[in-house]
């Protein structure tokens, strides 16, 4: 089964069109990354997928259901990290992780709590406001978040912005850990290409809100005689189109 | 329905948690309510020893306008400086794309509101009692109608200011404070309808608070129930929160389209 069918999605503003028909699938368990340039329509597509941003045309369907008629059902199997989003900064982590808990019904609360306080090493950091954190434990907290309910589908932008070497490896095998254990389907937006060719089977490239190319990422950097996916984001990001 | 309510329960808890955290933001539910009493108690008073019998009256009721007013005024800020703290917290992105539905957040922005209102007016009522041995509670059960309608009409002027901050954003933030103030003189907290231009009294006529004020002036100088003017304070009250739901949903969807709620506080 799919956890995201997206069929000529299309978002038009009054004077730009961000996304430009775009279609794609992610089967469940899958890892895809979608790379692009600032303006390339990543976060729009997220955002339609998310349920935060209506289409102008096109469909999309997440965990089979339809997100135009359907979306709190999604939602609740869904979830989503990104640094550029906060927690309340008043709260504390643990307070924020309960609210987050209720709103996803997690069952067992306390105890999922917990769980993801020892897998973060957030544990003594609960009772800390969530303002006061630095950068790198915030994002900490925000994948934390992320999982509370055990997503069967997780969109991640930019998930290991501002964290250190060492805690962004630790947070990247942390959420191989739980594609693996759960099987969960993973879209991952990311400007780190080492990061995108560790955790993702499939790659889409976007420019000006079309995919330009898609494949493994092995296959793209073939395809392209290059080394690694950074040449080949160099390689698309400054190619002129005709 | 258990997930419902415990969605809802989430987002109280929310609040309660930034209240409990916090001792200016407590302080701020009690501050006007209390200093409105106080300006208004002291100039109520002064009236009272000036004009013997009359000015007692009067005094009674200001002193109740001011503490029934700000029902109106608690009960709409506490929505939407509740909806304001979700976009100053940038948290906005999260709520939404959690299975939280928009009746949902109202359900608990409405709660969060009512318990900002009582924690607000207690201390006022109190500070009558003790300062102006004014005692509001001998309304009787007339005080729970003027209650329920005056606050209501600070919820759907919130649900307005709310759909206000979907369309323009955080930029009309400013709104929050200053629209329920601005219709106090169209409200007849002081004074009847007829005291009014005759161009403005239709406009006071259609906001329940003129009526929910003229029947507690019947209570307080005839103690008597004006049941018409309570009656219509409960239409005109029902009339406006559909329209003002309808203009909610109408304004998330436009925001949904727009993608204004990614970029609400900017």
């Amino acid at each position: 089964m799919d956890a995201i069918i997206v069929n000529n999605l299309v978002k038009r503003y009054p004077r730009t069109l961000a996304v430009d028909h775009i279609s794609f699938t992610l089967p469940q368990g899958g890892v895809l990354g979608l790379l692009g340039g600032n303006g390339a329509g990543k976060t729009t597509t997220i955002s339609m997928l998310l349920g935060l941003l209506v289409p102008s045309a096109g469909r999309i369907r997440v965990l089979g259901h339809d997100m135009a008629r359907d979306r709190f059902k999604a939602l609740a199997r869904m979830n989503f990290s990104s640094p550029y989003i906060a927690l309340p900064a008043r709260l504390s982590v643990a307070e924020n992780l309960r609210v987050y808990g209720h709103l996803y019904n997690v069952p067992n609360l306390k105890r999922r709590i917990g769980e993801l306080a020892e897998q973060f090493h957030l544990s003594a950091l609960l009772s800390r406001p969530t303002g006061e954190l630095s950068a790198g434990q915030k994002t900490r907290v925000a994948l934390a978040k992320s999982l509370i309910n055990r997503p069967d589908l997780l969109l991640l932008d930019e998930p290991t912005a501002s964290l250190d070497p060492d805690t962004g490896d630790y947070a990247r095998s942390a959420l191989e850990a739980y594609q693996r254990e759960t099987n969960a389907a993973i879209l991952l937006a990311s400007h780190n290409m080492a990061e995108v060719e560790r955790l993702c089977d499939t790659v889409l490239m976007l420019k000006a809100g079309r995919i330009v190319d898609q494949g493994t990422p092995e296959a793209l950097v073939a395809r392209y005689g290059r080394e690694n996916l950074e040449q080949v984001f160099l390689d698309i990001a400054r190619r002129v189109d005709a | 329905m258990r997930s419902s309510l415990r969605r809802v329960w989430a987002m109280i808890y929310r609040h309660l948690a930034v209240y409990r955290r916090s001792w200016p933001r407590l302080a701020e539910i009690a501050y006007w309510p209390t200093l409105n009493l106080l300006i208004w108690g002291f100039t109520a008073s002064y009236l009272a020893h000036l004009r013997a019998g009359a000015g007692v009256h009067t005094a009674s009721a200001l002193i109740a306008g001011v503490l029934l007013w700000e029902i109106t005024l608690r009960g709409q800020l506490g929505v939407t400086l509740g909806f304001l703290e979700e976009i100053w917290s940038r948290n906005l992105g999260h709520i939404f794309v959690s299975p939280l539905r928009p009746a949902e957040l109202l359900a608990a922005l409405l709660s969060v509101s009512l318990l900002r209102t009582l924690a607000g007016l207690f201390p006022a009522t109190i500070i009558a009692y003790l300062l102006y041995h004014y005692n509001i509670l001998l309304l009787g059960p007339m005080l729970l109608l003027f209650f329920i309608n005056l606050l209501f009409m600070g919820w759907w002027i919130a649900l307005g200011i709310v759909s206000l901050l979907f369309r323009y954003g955080a930029g009309a933030e400013a709104l929050a404070w200053t629209i329920a103030f601005g219709i106090t003189p169209v409200a007849c907290v002081y004074y009847p309808a007829s005291a009014l231009p005759g161009w403005l009294q239709p406009l006071a006529l259609a906001l329940p608070a003129a009526h929910v004020f003229a029947g507690m002036r019947a209570a307080l100088f005839q103690h008597a129930a004006d049941w018409p003017d309570l009656a219509m304070a409960c239409a005109l009250n029902l009339a406006w929160m559909a329209l003002a739901i309808l203009v909610f949903g109408a304004e998330f969807r436009r925001a949904r389209i727009r993608g204004a709620l990614i970029a609400i506080g900017e």
